[in-house]
C-alpha cells in the first residue's frame, strides 16, 4: 500500500502540475483516503524521527531556528509549509520529497504544528518530541477559549513518545502533563518583560516558576543574549529581533539538546548567531535609503512584547489592521494592548479597521497624524514621510500585501 | 464632580478587550472635565459605598467558575445600587450571571444573581462574528459576539435591541441583551462602547443625573473617529 500510494501520489502530482495546477490540495486529499496511515509509514522511518512545534506565538521562527541548528549540525531536515490544510499539506510534501522507490532521505522531520489541526495530526502521525511554546489569546473566533487551546496542546503531549519540551513559565503550558517532560525558562531579571496572557491587563507574575529548567533565559543586552544551559552560561549575538524571539531560542535549544544530547552545546550556541527572522517577522528593506522593518502582530501578548521591543524615539511607526479570516474577524483584542510607549511616533494607521486603531489610540490619548485606509497608498506615505527609519505594525494579511508592495520598491 | 466605577474581576473576566469599556467611559468624563476613579473587584474585596457605576466584563467558562461564590456575597449591594438607578454594564459572561442561573456545556449549573429575569442554558453551536442590533434609544449598536450559551429573557423583560445581524440572545427571537432600569445585559463584545459613544454617554448621563439629581448637560465631543470605525464595522461580514 506504502509503494502504491508514492506512485499514485506522485502521478497525481504531475498530472495536476501538467494542467496548470500548483500539485498541492489534490494528491493529499487522494492518498489521505486511500491510505490513511501514510504519514505515519513515512515518517516512522526517519532514524531521528518527527519533532513538532506549537504554540500560540513564535511557532514560525521557532521551526526556522530548530530546523537551522539541526541542518548545521549536518542533518538532513524535512520540515514543512504551513498551509490551510495541514495533514494533507504535509503529505504533499512527503510526496514531492520521496524517491518513487520509496526512498524518503532525511534524518529527521520538523513540522509546525498549528494548534487547530493538532489532533488530527496526532491520529495519523507518530510525534517522538514535540515543543510547545504558549497559548495566547489568538483568534478567539477560530478556537473559543484559551483553556480550550491548552487542551489541544494537552493532546499533542499525550501522543508524544519520546520527550516534550515545555515553557514552564506559560500558566497553561507549564501545567501540562506527560511522561517525559523538560522545561525552560526566564531568570527573574526578565520574567517581568513577559506579560503572560493573564497578565497582559493586571501584572502579577514577577518571579519565575520553581520547576527545574534546562535552559534558561538569563539576560539581553542590546542583541547579546546569555543561555544558561545545564546550569552553564552561554553568550551569543542573536540576528534574531525581538525579545520574544530570544526566548523562542531557549525553547530551541532545549528541544536540541534533548534530540541531540552528545552534540556540543557550544555549537549550537555558536550556530544560533547565523539565522535571521523568518518571512514578515522582523525582516528588513532597504527603501530611498531608508530602512523598513516590518512586524507580525497577531494577538495582544505577540503586539504587547513586539512593543517592548521596538518601541523608540528613532523610527516612525505604522500600524496596519486588517480583519480577514487570516487575521482574525474579532478585532477587540487591540484594546489588550497598552500603546503608550509608541506615544508620539505613530504617524500613519492603515488596514480594513484603520478607523478601529485609531479609536484605540484616541482612547490612550495618542493622536494620529493620517489615517489611510488603503495599504499601497498608506505604505507610498508613510515611507517618503520624514528621514528617520520606519517600522511597520501589522496583522496577518496586511503583513503579506504591504511585504509584497515593498519589495517591489526595495534595493536589496 | 468625579464618578467612581466598579470594575468587577478584571483579572478574571478579562476576554476579549471588554476593559477597553471602563476605558470608554474613563476617558469620555475626563475629556469633559468630569474625574474618574476605578475601583477593581476582586474576589473577597469589599464593595464601596459610593459607586456610580458598575461594569463587568466577558470571560470563559473557568473565570466564571472563579467569581461564581463571591458574586452571590456582594449581589445584595449590586442589586441596591442598581435598584436604585446606577448604571451598570454587564458583558456576557458576567450577564449571564446576572441572571437566574447559567447551565453549562458539561451540565453543571451556577446560580445567578437575579438582577434580570432571564436564563440562559449552553448550546451545541458557538455563535461568533459581528453583530448590529437596532434600538430605539440609542440607534443602530455594533459589536461582536461570541459565546454559546443561549439567554431567554422572562415575560417582562425588555432586551438591549432587535439583531439586524447576528444570534443575539438565543439566535431564534431577534432579541439582543436585557435591560432593567439602567441596567445593560449584552453578549456584545468589540468593545461595545467605544464604537457606539451614544450608549457610553448614557452611562454617564445617568450617573451625573444619580449624583447631582438634575438632568446633565453633557459637553458635545468630536466623535469623528468613533462613527467612522462604527460604520466600518457595520459593514463588515458576520
Amino acid at each position: 500500500m506504502e509503494k502504491l500510494s508514492i506512485i499514485i501520489g506522485k502521478s497525481i502530482q504531475a498530472i495536476s502540475r501538467l494542467r496548470g495546477g500548483g500539485g498541492s490540495a489534490l494528491p493529499g486529499l487522494v492518498i489521505e483516503r486511500i491510505n490513511p496511515k501514510f504519514i505515519k509509514q513515512i515518517l516512522s522511518k526517519l532514524p531521528l524521527g518527527v519533532v513538532v512545534i506549537s504554540g500560540t506565538n513564535g511557532k514560525t521562527t521557532t521551526t526556522k531556528i530548530i530546523s537551522e541548528l539541526f541542518e548545521k549540525q549536518g542533518l538532513k531536515v524535512f520540515t514543512n509549509n504551513t498551509g490551510s490544510n495541514f495533514v494533507r499539506g504535509v503529505i504533499s510534501a512527503i510526496l514531492q520529497n520521496i524517491k518513487i522507490t520509496g526512498k524518503f532521505d532525511y534524518d529527521i522531520a520538523v513540522l509546525e504544528l498549528d494548534e487547530a489541526h493538532a489532533v488530527k495530526f496526532t491520529e495519523v502521525a507518530p510525534i517522538d518530541y514535540s515543543l510547545l511554546l504558549n497559548v495566547q489569546r489568538d483568534q478567539l473566533d477560530r478556537f473559543g477559549e484559551i483553556d480550550y487551546t491548552a487542551s489541544l496542546l494537552q493532546k499533542v503531549a499525550d501522543a508524544t513518545r519520546k520527550t516534550v519540551v515545555l515553557n514552564r513559565e506559560d500558566p497553561r503550558v507549564g501545567k501540562i502533563k506527560a511522561k517525559n517532560i523538560k522545561y525552560y525558562g526566564l531568570s527573574n531579571s526578565l520574567i517581568k518583560k513577559f506579560p503572560s496572557d493573564d497578565d497582559l491587563i493586571v501584572t502579577s507574575n514577577t518571579k519565575s516558576s520553581n520547576k527545574n529548567a534546562d535552559v534558561i533565559f538569563e539576560r539581553l543586552e542590546g542583541q547579546r543574549a546569555t543561555y544558561s544551559i545545564d546550569k552553564k552560561d552561554y553568550t551569543v549575538n542573536l540576528r534574531l529581533k525581538g525579545i520574544y524571539n530570544a526566548y523562542n531560542v531557549a525553547g530551541a535549544l532545549a528541544l536540541c539538546h534533548t534530540v541531540m544530547p552528545d552534540a556540543k552545546v557550544q555549537r549550537f550556541v555558536d550556530d544560533i548567531s547565523t539565522i535571521e527572522s523568518a518571512f514578515g517577522r522582523g525582516e528588513s528593506f532597504i527603501i530611498n535609503g531608508k530602512e523598513v522593518e516590518i512586524l507580525l502582530v497577531k494577538n495582544p501578548s505577540a503586539f504587547q512584547l513586539s512593543i517592548a521591543s521596538f518601541a523608540d524615539d528613532s523610527h516612525d511607526y505604522m500600524i496596519a489592521i486588517n480583519d480577514k479570516i487570516a487575521d482574525g474577524r474579532d478585532i477587540s483584542w487591540l484594546w489588550n494592548v497598552n500603546f503608550n510607549k509608541l506615544d508620539n511616533n505613530i504617524k500613519l494607521v492603515s488596514g480594513i479597521r484603520a478607523y478601529d486603531m485609531a479609536l484605540r489610540l484616541k482612547y490612550d490619548n495618542i493622536a494620529v497624524d493620517r489615517i489611510i485606509e488603503n495599504l499601497e497608498e498608506a505604505v507610498d506615505a508613510f515611507i517618503s514621510d520624514g528621514e528617520k527609519p520606519k517600522r511597520i505594525f501589522a496583522t496577518y494579511t496586511a503583513m503579506l500585501e504591504i511585504r509584497k508592495i515593498i519589495s517591489g520598491k526595495s534595493i536589496l | 464632580m468625579k464618578l467612581k466605577i466598579l470594575h468587577l474581576y478584571p483579572k478574571e473576566m478579562n476576554l476579549y478587550g471588554d476593559h477597553g469599556n471602563v476605558l470608554a467611559i474613563k476617558r469620555r468624563c475626563e475629556w469633559r472635565g468630569i474625574d474618574v476613579e476605578v475601583v477593581e473587584h476582586e474576589p473577597g474585596n469589599k464593595i464601596p459605598d459610593d459607586i456610580d457605576i458598575i461594569f463587568g466584563g466577558g470571560g470563559q467558562d473557568s473565570g466564571q467558575g472563579k467569581i461564581e461564590d463571591d458574586l452571590q456575597t456582594i449581589a445584595p449591594k449590586l442589586k441596591d445600587f442598581i435598584n436604585n438607578n446606577t448604571p451598570c454594564l454587564v458583558i456576557c459572561g458576567v450577564y449571564q450571571l446576572f441572571g437566574k442561573y447559567y447551565k453549562t456545556g458539561s451540565g453543571k449549573t451556577i446560580k445567578g444573581i437575579n438582577v434580570f429575569d432571564v436564563t440562559t442554558d449552553a448550546g451545541k453551536e458557538r455563535y461568533i462574528g459581528n453583530v448590529a442590533i437596532k434600538s430605539n434609544e440609542f440607534g443602530e449598536i455594533v459589536g461582536y459576539e461570541n459565546h454559546s450559551g443561549l439567554t431567554k429573557l422572562g415575560k417582562n423583560m425588555k432586551p438591549l435591541g432587535e439583531v439586524i445581524v447576528g444570534a443575539g440572545n438565543n439566535a431564534k427571537d431577534k432579541t439582543e441583551g436585557c435591560r432593567y432600569k439602567n441596567c445593560i445585559g449584552t453578549y456584545l463584545h468589540g468593545p461595545i462602547l467605544p464604537k457606539n459613544p451614544k450608549l457610553t454617554d448614557f452611562f454617564i448621563a445617568k450617573a451625573l443625573e444619580r449624583k447631582t439629581g438634575q438632568k446633565p448637560k453633557l459637553d458635545k465631543l468630536d466623535d469623528t473617529v468613533e462613527n467612522k470605525a462604527h460604520a466600518v464595522a457595520a459593514k463588515r461580514p458576520r
